[in-house]
Formats: C-alpha cells, structure tokens, sequence
C-alpha cells in the first residue's frame, strides 16, 4: 500500500515538489500515465527533461519503482526488468513501463526500442513526444515536424527551420507485427487515459506516442499547453490512431477541422512562418494529406 | 565431475551452477561459445532461465542492468569491440552498485579488426569501478565465475565483477577441468537476496540525477567500497577453498619469489608459460607475481610481495597508446628509484609469447633498464608495410 | 559500507515549488463546482485536491502558477488572480 504522507493518503503516483517547468505537457502526461497504470508497475525512464526534473538527488516524485539509467537504452532495461519478473513468475501481476522522450525514442533509442519490439516482450513503450532535444536546450530531433525553429535547425535567409518530417514511429512500430501501437496527446487527456488502460489489458508488446507541448520549447503560454495540444490534433498534424498486429484499427474523428494557422499562430517556434504563404501551404497539405490518409473527418463534416 | 572442457564450455558450466535467472548477451568472437552452451542449457531445461538474444552489446548489458536491479541473479559476457560498446553501461551498473557478473574473453581492439588475444579490452575499462579478476587457466574461469556472484552480491559490496579470460587461448583451448557438484556450490552460494531492488511493495528509485552538491560523494563512496573489497577477495576465497579442495580467489600469487633476482609480474594466460620457464631455468632465480585482481588494485600485497627483488619486468599484453603499459605504470608508481622497473609490451593483437620472449625480456631486463620495450617487433615488416618516407 | 543513491518514494515533496510562482495564483471560488474532478486531474504538480462539491482547492506550497486549472474548468470556478 501507499506510504501514508502528511496527513491524508497521497493520491497520485507522481507527486508534487518536481522542478518541470509549470505547464509542462511531459509532466502532466507522466503523472497521468502512472495514476493509470497505478501501483503495480515497474516504470524505467530515459534521460531526459522527465527523469532529470523527476528525480533531483536524492529525492523523487515517482511512487512506483523506478530506474534510470541511460539516454538510448530504456526499452533494454524495461527488457531486462521484464525478463526478471518473468523469471519470478511474477509478469502476469506487475506491468512494465519503459518512458522515452522523442530523442530518446526515435533516435538514439530506436535500435533497443526496435530490438525490444521484435523479442516480444511485455512491455509498454511511452513516448513522450515534445518535438526536440528539450532537455539539452531545444535541439532538433527526429521527431521534430517541418519548419519548426529549434536551436540546431534555426529559421534564417536560406532555411526555414526544420527541413525534415517527423519519424512516422506510430507506423514504425506497427511495422514490427506489436499487438498495439497508438499515438494520443494530451490535450485528449480522456483518450490518454482510455489508451493507457486498454494497451496495459493486452500482453506483449505495446507502443504509445504521446504529444505533450513544451511551452518553453514551442513557446506559448504554460496555461495554453492543453490549448495548442489540442490544435495539433484538431488540424490533422498530429491523428491519433490506433493500429494493431499491424493493422490501422482506431482512429480519432476530427468534429470540425482547424486551419493549420490556428495551432502555428499560437507558439513562437513557428512563428517565422506567419508571413511565409508558401510555407504554410506545405503545412497544410501535410495536415490535409493525414486527414484523407487516416479519414479523420467525421461525416458530418 | 571431471571433464576435458574448453574454457567457454567450462565458464557456461560454472554460469549454470549460478543458477542465473537472466541471461543476456550478443555474439562476438571469442565469446560465442559460453553464450551458446548456455543457450543449449536454457533450450533442454537444464537450466531454468530467461535467454534474451539482445540486439547490440549496450543492449545486452543494460538486460542485466535491469534484470539484477529488480532482484534475479544474471550472466553475460562479450569482448573487445563488444567491451567497448557497452562501456557507459560498465560504469552506469557500477555506479548503480549492481552486481553483474560478466565473462570478457579477451581480445584486441579495432582498428585495425583483430580477433586475437590482448589484454586491451579490459585494461581500458580500468577506471569503470567493476572489480576485475584475471584467470590464467580454465579451472580459474569456471571457478572465478563462481566466486564472483559471492563476491559481487556480498551486501558489504555490491559491485559487478569481470572474469577475464584470454580469448582463444583459454576460451577455445581445452583442458580437464573439475565442476564442482551443485549441492557444494548452493552450499557456497546462498541464492541472491539484496538490499534494495524495483520492488512494487517498497518502491524506490533508482538513478537519480546527482548535481554537483552530491555527486563527488558517490564516486567517493564507489572507490572506498571497492577499497574495502581488498579484505573481502582473500576471505571468499578461503570460503571457496575449505568447500571445493583448492585454490580460490586471491589478490597475487607468488611463484618462486624467494630470492628472487628478477621478478617478472604479469595477469592470465601467459603466466603459465612464464611458470615453465622458470621451472626450466631455475638458475636464472626469476620469479613471477602473477597479479589475479587487478582492480581494486592490490598494492599493499604487491609491494610487499616485490620489495626485497631488486629487478622488476613488468609484461603488459595492452598498452596505454602514448605513455607506456598500464601495469607498468601501476607498478612502477609504488617503488622509488633503488628498484629498476622494466616495461615490456608484448602479445598484441594474439601474437604469440613464447619461452623465447621470456628469454629475451629477462636478457633486456638483465642488460638496462627499459620503459615500453615491445617484444617480438617485426622491424621488416614495420620497414616495409608501415614507413610512409 | 557505502550504500549507492535511492531515493525513497514521493520524497520530492520536501521541495515547495510554489516559490515558483511570480504574478498570478489559481483562485478557486467554490461556488459553482460541479466536481467533475478535471482541474485535479490536469494539474502537473499534482497538488489540487478535493472531492465533493466546491471543496476543490491548490495547494499553494508547490501551485507554480502555469494556469492549466482555470483554463479547464468547465464553470469557470477558478480565476487566476495577483498574488
């Protein structure tokens, strides 16, 4: 059971007393995903703004058990931790969380998460996505969307910021045959609660993607995070779907689509574009592009 | 039981008694064959473990990580480039106080490729905080494995241990070798209990981020555990010898030091070549410190082990690229100017160490005194295949 | 013996962060809450609790301001006021 704490029962397994910035997505994301999973979960983090303002020698704010050990190799850890429990015969009762942030996920853990994938471990991969390097200064990853201004891909007279698309890691890990791997945001959070339950019902290997704004990285208000979050999905940049075993299975309807303005107009990452036609054209041939490609669209529209 | 074994075979033997309840590890050349006889036992139910076939050895290394943080006994074992790869995992587990036991058959170091014995592989790892143990037969290996789970899991210590074992010349050279009986080594090793692990009815957290207010005091606390293993080594091993009839672990070994003119030191393998050529020239009065823990670094045992031997040969098989042999430079430090400390490299990239190198590093040693004086140097081939003019 | 660094569970609670905070504090009106829960559920402090109607309050000792509670309030019971 819970350590009774001050004078009533601590109710969430991500306490208070953490340094992330205030508004941060990746911290409310956190707190939810382990209040969903609860007590019985084994949780193994990369490196990263999660771990780092998390767990500021020698205290933490994590309740469950938790370990930390380097920047690429946290779905190998949880593989290891994995393997342990299962060994103890005890993996049908204790889940498994390995949590990564974009880069520690898409880049410099791709190959352990991948290897993790194909051995069929128990295991649910969280991907923190806030679109860059958060932790080290706002640098780019493979994660990071077209045109967004980070500090190693800068807007300046001959480029516009990020050349590149994001990873479509969703697909990727589908591609390994997983029996779940969905992408939310939290900006959902009922549909990040929804997905965090259902994946930790299923046995094997598990991926979840989810988009948490970075105010300070992104630049926006701390109190719009749940604002602009919302946006990247209402625009079609960012679909949450679901697919299974390889298949697209779930798809979250768009009620009205937004304008790809309305969610670049609100975060100063993007905001060399504002003027930028040809730019914002792109953008929104990429959002129209996921909307046709995953029918986001609900009928009434 | 009695067994004629290679040393991988006799090395997966001794992982099996352990009883490890995670296995992990990727294929590198000379390891393969420890890594694949476990696989056999694992596969036949002779042995009852989890065999994760990793992606890389950072990978591997970090299974275990995760395997012994939540409380189950694991094996691996790599080499050379595998070593290397895995190196941020080395010192991460050490500075997690984990005790992971890993083999490392070892081998030299790219570039260029060589799959041959050196000592480069694990010399370079010195610094990591792993204690390290060198074998210089197959019965060490297979028994140096045993002890390390005692040594490592010992609650006073918990830090990983490295067998070394010269890559195919111990890995792949076949000697008969005794595997202790499984009711004596459950006798000998208790079944891994520590004192903190991930645990979901007492949870911690583990690998914090230490700012500058704490961290030198954790590397601090690390060097002073790995310190207080000094006293522990000799007393496990005495432990393993009133059970098993025979040697057990120790700092050095001293052969044929009394009145001793030269004293040749050196780790593994090459020592029993050495040993035969001392036995062969007993009129030479050379003795040999064969050193068996090389981190922590026993240098009160050494010291007074070689303070009475006026002429000291140091033979490193690695080399530390730009100063001198690692061991000689550790020797060297402990002995002022009225002891002649000769540095020989030799070995390298599994070049053999015949009785005729011994020959030629005791004449040397005898004629000056000499740095990193590399033996068996192929002058020819340096002249022809090397110098750019 | 050394023992390595552990930390036990929820201890970062001995960090208020609310010295965080720089112009403007959640203020919960406990008037109109209907008590869905959404405000403690959004907080990434974790430090709003409550449980029936209009009981909902921030624990100012580690609140840093962000805003996100009065921003999801259905019935606008939270205003973000000056310190």
């Amino acid at each position: 059971m819970y350590s009774e704490l001050e004078e009533h029962q601590e109710e969430h397994q991500f306490v208070s007393g953490h340094t992330a910035c205030g508004g941060c997505g990746q911290a409310l994301a956190a707190k939810i995903v382990s209040d969903t999973v609860g007590k019985n979960a084994i949780i193994t983090n990369a490196t990263g703004c999660l771990e780092v303002f998390s767990t500021k020698s020698p205290t933490t704010s994590w309740q469950n058990p938790w370990i930390h050990s380097l920047f690429e190799n946290s779905a190998a850890i949880a593989s290891g931790v994995e393997a342990a429990l299962r060994y103890l015969g005890k993996i049908d009762n204790i889940r498994v969380i390995a949590q990564g942030g974009d880069g520690g996920t898409a880049d410099i853990g791709l190959q352990a998460l991948s290897g993790m994938l194909e051995r069929g471990h128990d295991i649910l991969y969280v991907c923190y996505d806030n679109e860059a390097y958060m932790n080290t200064g706002i640098q780019r990853s493979g994660l990071t969307p077209l045109y967004a201004n980070t500090t190693t891909s800068p807007s300046g007279k001959v480029l516009k910021g990020n050349i590149r698309l994001k990873k479509p890691m969703v697909e990727i890990c589908a591609a390994h045959g997983i029996p779940y791997s969905a992408s939310t945001s939290v900006g959902f959070y009922s549909d990040l609660q929804k997905k965090v339950k259902k994946a930790i019902s299923i046995r094997g290997p598990k991926y979840l993607h989810i988009h948490v704004p970075c105010p300070l990285g992104w630049g926006h208000q701390a109190s719009l995070t749940i604002e602009v979050a919302k946006l990247a999905v209402l625009t079609g940049l960012y679909p949450l779907v679901e697919y299974e075993y390889g298949k697209l299975t779930g798809v979250f309807k768009i009620p009205q689509k937004k304008p790809v303005i309305e969610y670049l107009k609100l975060q100063s990452r993007f905001k060399h574009l504002l003027s930028d036609n040809q730019a914002l054209e792109e953008l929104q041939k990429i959002a129209d592009k996921n909307i046709e490609y995953y029918n986001l669209l609900s009928k009434t529209n | 039981m009695k067994q004629f074994l290679e040393g991988s075979h006799s090395v997966a033997e001794a992982a099996k008694l352990a009883k490890p309840g995670v296995i992990s590890a990727y294929p590198i050349t000379p390891q393969t064959h420890i890594v694949e006889r476990l696989a056999e036992f694992v596969a036949s139910g002779e042995l009852k473990a989890e065999f994760i076939n990793v992606e890389s050895e950072h990978s591997a290394a970090s299974v275990v990580l995760g395997a012994v943080a939540t409380g189950v006994r694991a094996f691996s074992a790599t080499s050379s480039q595998g070593l290397l790869y895995m190196s941020e995992v080395l010192f991460n587990i050490a500075g997690m106080r984990l005790p992971v036991i890993m083999v490392c058959a070892n081998r030299a170091v790219s570039a260029p490729i060589n799959i041959w014995n050196d000592q480069q592989d694990a010399i370079s790892q010195r610094d990591t905080g792993w204690i390290q143990l060198y074998a210089e037969d197959n019965q060490e290996a297979l028994d140096f494995v045993l002890q390390a789970y005692k040594l490592g899991e010992n609650p006073l210590i918990m830090l990983p241990v490295l067998v070394n074992m010269d890559g195919f010349i111990l890995t792949h050279g076949m000697e008969i070798v005794d595997i202790p009986e499984q009711d004596l080594v459950d006798k000998f090793l208790p079944p891994y209990n520590p004192p903190y692990k991930l645990d979901v009815d007492n949870p911690v957290s583990m690998g914090l981020l230490a700012d500058p207010s704490i961290y030198l005091e954790t590397r601090y606390a690390l060097h002073k555990t790995l310190e207080e293993t000094l006293d522990i080594i000799p007393k496990i091993g005495n432990e393993f010898s009133s059970i098993f009839k025979r040697n057990g672990i120790r700092l050095i070994e001293e052969y044929n030091l009394e009145n001793a003119n030269i004293a040749i030191v050196a780790m593994g393998s090459v020592c029993g070549t050495i040993k035969e050529f001392i036995d062969e020239n007993k009129n030479l009065k050379i003795g040999l410190l064969r050193l068996i823990t090389y981190r922590p670094f026993p240098k009160e045992a050494i010291f007074n082990s070689l303070k009475n031997v006026k002429t000291i040969a140091v033979l490193d098989k690695s080399i530390s690229l730009g100063n001198e042999g690692c061991l000689y430079t550790e020797i060297k430090s402990l002995f002022g100017s009225d002891k002649k400390v000769n540095g020989f490299v030799a070995g390298l990239g599994g070049r053999d160490i015949t009785k005729n190198t011994i020959k030629k590093l005791i004449d040397v040693s005898k004629e000056k005194e000499v740095r990193c004086e590399f033996l068996d140097l192929k002058e020819d081939l340096l002249r022809k295949e090397f110098y750019v003019f | 013996m050394f023992a390595p660094l552990i930390a036990k569970p929820g201890s970062s609670k001995e960090n208020k962060t609310g010295s965080w905070r720089t112009f403007k504090k959640p203020k919960f009106l406990q008037k109109n809450c209907i008590a869905c829960g959404l405000c403690k559920l959004i907080c990434p402090e974790s430090c709003i609790t409550g449980k029936e109607k209009n009981t909902y309050n921030s624990n100012y000792l580690y609140c840093k301001g962000c805003g996100l509670c009065a921003y999801i309030c259905p019935k606008k019971d939270i205003e973000m006021v000056e310190e």
